[in-house]
């Protein structure tokens, strides 16, 4: 048997990504306490390097390698430089925040390196079980994220009924992967995908695995009803993980649902479809109207996320070109939009206070009136207000599903965005109409204050000239189609 | 005909860029700066819409001040914008209450000036953008944006009740406009890919869905105009919004309603809109008079008239649907003179509210003593919106009535009784509030207008005598386009 040694150059990203998490790990236990920087910026010039390498090799055709067990195609190195770019501002916003609460510590960004890792391998896998490892490794870093900081009681909490719920979701992945294997002998995503077309597998099986594998991928997107761990979750964790768990690993879920259902199980749409639309709606109706009763802002935000991912799955619904390059651009701007809201959620902390109450919002204008102004234009864009890039999303989701015969499920949709709406509003009302409870300035350094209000501008700006992230989107859809 | 300079996009435009700049003044320190750019803003505003008028082509019904942009290629959806006879007296319209609502603020708003005096030119902008969109998508964007600078002006600067207002203003206006959304994407995939608003004039539509889009149309329009039973959220919003916000509330954002239904549902859907005309007729007679007794019966000032603009724009929503041209004429003159009279009516609450504090009218009595030449202004208005002859209101009651006898007499009969309970709230709560003994010693301590209020109302009264005098230079330029709508609307689409 000879060994053919596969070809590096498609996952050369990767490699340098793993590399450097542990040049990361290492130079900050050589750094030692004073200089804990160094990782910070450390992990920054990994992700610039990452972006450089994936951007330098932008495949317009796909690539595979690994006995075609990873692929490397133009909507891999898109999802690849959104999540990069994610990350980057993650770190940024979180930097402060980590930095009062002794966290700043080498586990915090070797962990955000790992799950990264496990993203960019999830988003590039066109085998089953790459899929599950990418999966895993981005999940058991996520865990230990949220447990980070070990004395707190709700972080362990949070991070238990992640850790237990997330495994069982893994577990129905697997289950639903081995009966896909059974039925069609191969784990390879185009093989199986020849083999469903074929006909020659059987159907019962396939559908029984695909039942959990949509069961799986549900727990992961936190769509109901399998989303009870996600309000826990993002409540108990320190915000700068919140911030992370709920940008960027939706990027990565939306490449992970396309390379299962969309390319491997394709042939299988007409049995996806229906359960999607039921978790879609359901999702919207959870997460819109439990989001209403919150006085948490974390586990509001939660919810919202629910609703969104609900909004998302409708994409998936049309099955064609236009309908996933909408999910894209949906997620993508949901991504912009978690990003900044958390970041605001941090900035209203200060060294021993947490900013967790929607409360805390309250006066804000006052305060000062720019960032008001940035939450404003975000909880618009949120609700799906025009001109904010939101409401194109919104829009461009809909008309897939309007064009998929789905007219009633528009309907549905739009009368839970109208419920959504309502919660978001109040954190306008209380940002406006009443007054502040403190008077303490907000503190902030000028790499946040900058990207903060470049990233509220964004949401605006890309709204009044949506046709570059659209066309992007379509663009990475086509060509990997 | 076309024109090389883009007129509308600098109208759209031109007061949104005053407004940011008149947020970048920041805090109350530079109010006064504040003030003046949006007053400079505002009037500039209301200059270069008017080679609008004067360039205008009455003897066509067709698009004019055309502009054509690709906005977005993936949808297709284009910046287009143009006026016809339909929407270029409302933009007029509403360049011209801009500066007067600058004006009515100017010393009344002490807190945030410049957050005030900005979202009133962003809207008054954003409101613009909306008359003239040939694009549906930029309609909704448009649409939907106006809704922004409202909540915030109704949240900030309102009331005790503001917050409940505000709210509850958004989310019914937003319940409306997403079924809207619906019905574009429908025309949208129904068109094979068009979101112009041309296209879908032309475009045939079976029955049933055109029955779809009318109501999900209507739901938009309905809660906009307000037409009864989706009033409820007006009464409520003019009540606690300051008296910047009623006069813009009243006079502009009520007219998007109406200008929906011309621009979208009659021409969209024309076999639905015959179909339903009759139960659109009914809910029309019933805001006239139901919501006209209701008038009757309140104790506050902004809240009668709140009421009396749904009675009046019942007459709106009615002579449409009479779907003859005396009706749609009668309605459109109507919009206009109701924009300046509801305007006035607001403005002289406002005069009488930044003195007591009071909106109850209860609470004065004998305001002549003290006020004389601010009753004879809210005499004026008083009887404009009773619809006096000589005055604006009656031209279009009178037009709207003329074509309702054409139709059916009762409807005609139902619909002048409104001149019988026009003219009783109207003039039972001026005599309460102007005549009679000074009531207290707060009236009886109550000063004149100042010269800025006097300017203001002059401003309003010469507007709404010249249109009940002379009404011809604005029928004149909505005649043709107002045919041509008819003429579509008779074509059956099926």
């Amino acid at each position: 048997m000879n060994f053919i040694p596969p070809d590096l150059a498609p996952a050369s990203s990767e490699i340098f990504m793993l590399i450097m998490v542990c040049v990361v790990m290492l130079a900050d236990l050589a750094a030692g306490e004073s200089r804990r920087h160094v990782a910070y910026l450390l992990t920054q010039i990994t992700l610039l390097g990452c972006a450089i390498l994936t951007f330098v090799s932008f495949s317009t055709e796909s690539t595979l390698t690994f006995h075609g067990m990873f692929v490397d195609d133009s909507m891999a190195d898109i999802l690849k430089l959104m999540v990069y770019g994610t990350v980057s501002a993650v770190l940024v916003y979180s930097h402060s925040y980590i930095s009062d609460r002794g966290m700043l510590k080498g586990e915090f960004f070797s962990l955000i390196l790992f799950a990264t890792l496990g993203m960019m391998v999830m988003i590039s896998a066109s085998h089953f079980m790459t899929l599950y490892i990418g999966l895993e490794l981005l999940s058991l870093s996520l865990y230990a994220l949220v447990a980070l900081r070990r004395d707190s009681l709700m972080a362990t909490e949070a991070a238990m009924k992640f850790f237990v719920l997330g495994a069982l979701a893994s577990g129905f992945l697997l289950y639903g992967m081995s009966m896909v294997y059974g039925a069609t002998g191969t784990l390879h995503v185009s093989q199986v995908a020849q083999i469903i077309q074929s006909g020659a597998s059987s159907k019962e099986v396939l559908v029984v695995g695909l039942v959990f594998i949509v069961a799986g991928i549900a727990f992961k997107l936190s769509a109901a009803p399998f989303h009870m761990w996600a309000p826990d979750v993002y409540q108990g964790a320190p915000t700068a993980v919140t911030l992370f768990i709920g940008s960027a690993p939706k990027l990565a879920a939306f490449g992970f649902v396309m390379r299962l259902l969309v390319e491997g199980m394709g042939e299988m749409v007409t049995d996806w479809q229906g359960m999607l639309v039921i978790l879609a709606v359901l999702s919207m109706a959870v997460g819109n109207i439990a989001a209403i009763a919150q006085t948490n802002i974390k586990r509001m935000l939660a919810y919202s996320t629910i609703s969104h991912m609900g909004f998302l799955l409708l994409g998936f619904i049309s099955a064609d070109t236009n309908g996933y390059s909408s999910a894209l651009f949906y997620v993508i701007a949901y991504v912009l939009m978690t990003l900044g809201i958390f970041a605001m959620i941090m900035l209203l902390c200060r060294s021993g206070f947490e900013a967790e109450n929607i409360e805390d919002f309250k006066g804000l204008n006052k305060r000062n009136s720019w960032y008001a102004f940035i939450t404003l234009l975000l909880m618009l864009s949120l609700t799906g207000i025009p001109p904010m890039i939101g409401f194109y999303a919104k829009f461009a989701v809909l008309q897939a599903v309007v064009n998929a015969g789905y007219v009633w499920l528009a309907v549905v949709a739009v009368l839970f965005s109208l419920i959504g709406a309502f919660y978001y509003l109040r954190i306008i009302k209380l940002m406006y109409f009443d007054d502040p409870e403190t008077a303490e300035p907000i503190v902030s350094n000028s790499d946040v204050r900058i990207l903060l209000s470049a990233n509220g501008f964004a949401v605006l700006a890309l709204g009044i000239f949506p046709q570059a992230l659209m066309g992007l989107s379509l663009y990475a859809i086509q060509n990997s189609m | 005909m076309s024109f090389e300079f883009p007129l509308l996009s600098l109208i759209i435009w031109l007061p949104i860029v005053f407004g940011v700049a008149v947020f970048a003044t920041g805090d109350d320190r530079n109010a006064q700066l504040a003030r003046w750019i949006a007053l400079i803003g505002s009037i500039l505003g209301f200059l270069v819409a008017i080679p609008l008028y004067t360039n205008f082509d009455s003897a066509t019904g067709a698009m004019q001040f055309l502009e054509n942009h690709i906005w977005f290629e993936r949808f297709n959806v284009n910046y287009h914008i143009g006026v016809d006879g339909i929407s270029m007296p409302l933009i007029l319209l509403n360049c011209f209450i801009t500066p007067l609502v600058v004006v009515a603020g100017w010393e009344v708003i002490k807190e945030r000036v410049s957050q005030y005096m900005g979202a009133f030119l962003v809207m008054s902008g954003i409101v613009n953008g909306v008359f003239s969109s040939l694009d549906a998508i930029l309609f909704y964007v448009f649409w939907e944006a106006s809704l922004i600078p409202m909540f915030l002006i109704i949240g900030i600067w309102g009331g005790p009740n503001r917050v409940y207002a505000a709210i509850k203003f958004f989310l019914y206006t937003l319940l409306g406009s997403l079924l809207m959304l619906i019905a574009f994407i429908y025309l949208y995939h129904a068109s094979e890919g068009s979101f112009s608003i041309e296209d879908y004039h032309k475009l045939a539509i079976p029955m049933t869905p055109q029955i779809l889009i009318f109501i999900a149309f209507l739901l938009a329009f309905a809660v906009k105009v307000p037409m009864w039973p989706v009033h409820t959220w007006l009464p409520d919003a003019h009540v606690e919004a300051p008296t910047g916000g009623s006069v813009v509330l009243a006079a502009i954002l009520l007219k998007l309603g109406g200008y929906g239904f011309l621009r979208f549902s009659l021409p969209i859907a024309p076999d639905a809109s015959h179909y339903l005309a009759e139960m659109m007729i009914v809910l029309s007679l019933i805001a006239v008079v139901y919501i006209g007794l209701i008038a009757l019966m309140q104790a506050d000032m902004k809240k009668l008239i709140a009421y009396s603009s749904v009675a009046h724009m019942g007459f709106v929503t009615l002579g449409f649907f009479l779907l003859n041209a005396y009706g749609i004429e009668g309605a459109m003159v109507q919009m206009i003179s109701h924009g300046f009279i509801s305007g006035a009516m607001f403005l002289c609450v406002g005069v009488l509210y930044d003195r007591l504090h009071s909106r109850q009218i209860a609470d004065y009595g004998g305001v002549v003593n003290k006020m004389p030449v601010f009753a004879a202004f809210f005499m004026l208005f008083a009887m404009a919106n009773a619809g006096l002859p000589g005055t604006s209101g009656f031209v279009g009651e009178f037009m709207v009535i003329m074509g309702a006898i054409k139709v059916n007499f009762w409807y005609a009969f139902l619909a002048a009784t409104t001149l019988i309970f026009g003219a009783a709230y109207t003039l039972w709560m001026y005599k309460r509030v102007i005549f009679g003994a000074v009531a207290s010693p707060a009236v009886e301590s109550l000063q004149d207008i100042s010269k800025r209020e006097f300017g203001l109302l002059a401003i309003l009264a010469i507007s709404v005598l010249w249109i009940g005098i002379y009404p011809f230079p604005l029928t004149e330029v909505m005649h043709a386009t107002v045919d041509q709508l008819l003429t579509h609307v008779s074509n059956s689409k099926l």
